[in-house]
């Protein structure tokens, strides 16, 4: 297996489901952050069976929200002199704002670069969300 | 009278039972004494944002601004107008609200009105947006059945025809279930049937009654109202469909016989067929006057949002 240093300080996004931590180093902009980041795809994971693993180091600020509607499995370590100094819950947010666009094709928010699409959660266990603007749900799938 | 001074309208549920019963009663002190409110509105004016065309929508927000004595200003097309392609509907009402004291707008884009709301330093009314909500077509319905059967509790009311896209009809039944002892007959064909999370909504949130029935005889001798709506013929799947029962929901006078002699027949118009023209005569027929109706519920909308004096 692949060996990869534990970080002195920053953030371990820890049971990733196999095949979205690419996806998730997208929609977080990791790349951009300027901090060295390690992507681990397909570890093996007693939970999981597979997992991707994020290691971003010197940096903590990460967008919880953006998780919680990726998927319960994730946990995120915040990582202090090579130890775990807090869990941050993950959780499904209640509101969200611009991380997806509203399924209703005849919403303003498809239609007006100005307006950011908003949504308030309607069903957690579906990921249901009813759009701010039309009213309209959304159900938030991935892949 | 209740004060709504600066809030807008985007959708029937922004107003709460005291608020629209406020409105109503203005509304029916309005059309008994039209001339007393000639300048109540004097020196206001309303703009008429209409990104698409909707003349009898458009005509009735201007009929009521001119009876209380304001001013009009709008278009009617987007397409003909300043108002650029690619522009955000948030800089045009940033740089329009100036122009008036309180605006109605018209959009096809679902939750476009409540976009433009959040930049409007001026009421916002929403005139109708895509298939999503029309709260003064609402407001007419509740109106009329208030002018007519004096009360909007306890109705037993019918709604035959497109259920199912019908935006009117998912306003006012969600607007009369608000109201105690609702009871509403559903009649449409299958493809045409409430939205599953509308009714799901309304068993949650109310204790309405109801009760879907596929022929319009079912329903017809029990209820208040028989609200009809429109069937376009491109809603249905197939051409055969479209003719077996495009009949069964048109009311004739061989149907409405079979209606107490109180009932209401409603429609928001334009009618098409599903209203034979023999009916019009019958004094059960309010819907020309619903539309005459819906002058005064503007009207008494307007004077609202905009706190005018001398109430
Ligand atoms: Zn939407």
């Amino acid at each position: 297996m692949i060996e990869v240093a534990a970080i002195k300080k920053g953030t371990v996004i820890d049971h990733i489901a196999a095949g979205q931590g690419l996806w998730i180093f997208n929609k977080l902009n990791l790349g951009q952050l300027g901090h060295p980041v390690v992507l681990l795809m397909n570890v093996p994971s007693k939970r999981l069976g597979k997992k991707d693993i994020i290691k971003i180091e010197n940096y903590t600020d990460v967008d919880t929200a953006m998780l919680g509607l990726i998927g319960s499995s994730i946990t995120v370590n915040i990582i202090e002199n090579e130890h775990v100094v807090d869990k941050v819950p993950v959780f499904i947010p209640d509101e969200v704002r611009g991380l997806f666009s509203c399924g209703n094709p005849r919403c303003v928010t498809n239609s007006d670069a100005y307006v950011i699409p908003l949504f308030h959660l309607h069903d957690a266990r579906s990921l249901a969300y009813v759009c701010e603007y039309c009213e309209e749900i959304t159900k938030v799938a991935w892949k | 009278m209740i004060d709504l001074r600066g809030r807008h309208l985007i959708s029937p549920n922004d107003l709460d039972l005291r608020e629209i019963s406020s409105i109503m009663s203005l509304a029916q002190s309005m059309q008994q004494n039209l001339s007393s409110y000639a300048s109540l509105c004097r020196g206001k004016i309303l703009a008429t944002l209409f990104y698409e065309p909707s003349t009898r929508t458009k005509l009735s927000f201007e009929s009521a601004m001119l009876r209380m004595g304001g001013n009009i200003l709008g278009f009617s097309d987007a397409s003909t107008t300043a108002v650029s392609k690619g522009e955000s509907i948030a800089d045009t009402i940033r740089v329009l609200d100036s122009y008036a004291d309180i605006v109605v707008m018209r959009h096809p884009k679902e939750g476009a009105p409540k976009l433009a709301a959040q930049y409007s330093r001026v009421p916002l009314i929403n005139g109708g947006d895509g298939g999503h909500q029309h709260p003064t077509q609402t407001l007419t319905d509740l109106l009329t059945i208030h002018m007519y059967l004096g009360r909007t509790t306890h109705l037993k009311v019918a709604f035959c025809g497109d259920l199912k896209y019908g935006r009117t009809v998912h306003s006012l039944i969600e607007t009369l279930a608000r109201y105690p002892g609702a009871t509403f007959y559903l009649i449409s064909p299958e493809e045409l049937r409430l939205p599953p999370r509308l009714k799901e909504h309304l068993e949650q949130h109310s204790d309405c009654a109801l009760i879907e029935c596929r022929r319009m005889e079912e329903a017809l001798p029990a209820v208040d109202i028989l609200y009809m709506t429109r069937i376009q013929k491109e809603r249905f799947f197939n051409e055969a469909d479209y003719l077996r029962l495009k009949n069964s929901y048109v009311l004739d006078s061989e149907k409405l016989a079979q209606a107490k002699a109180g009932m209401l027949v409603m429609h928001p118009l334009p009618r098409v067929n599903e209203i034979a023209y023999e009916i019009d005569a019958d004094p059960r027929a309010v819907y020309f006057r619903q539309a005459e109706l819906g002058v005064y519920a503007r009207m008494s909308l307007m004077a609202h949002l905009l706190g005018v004096d001398g109430l």
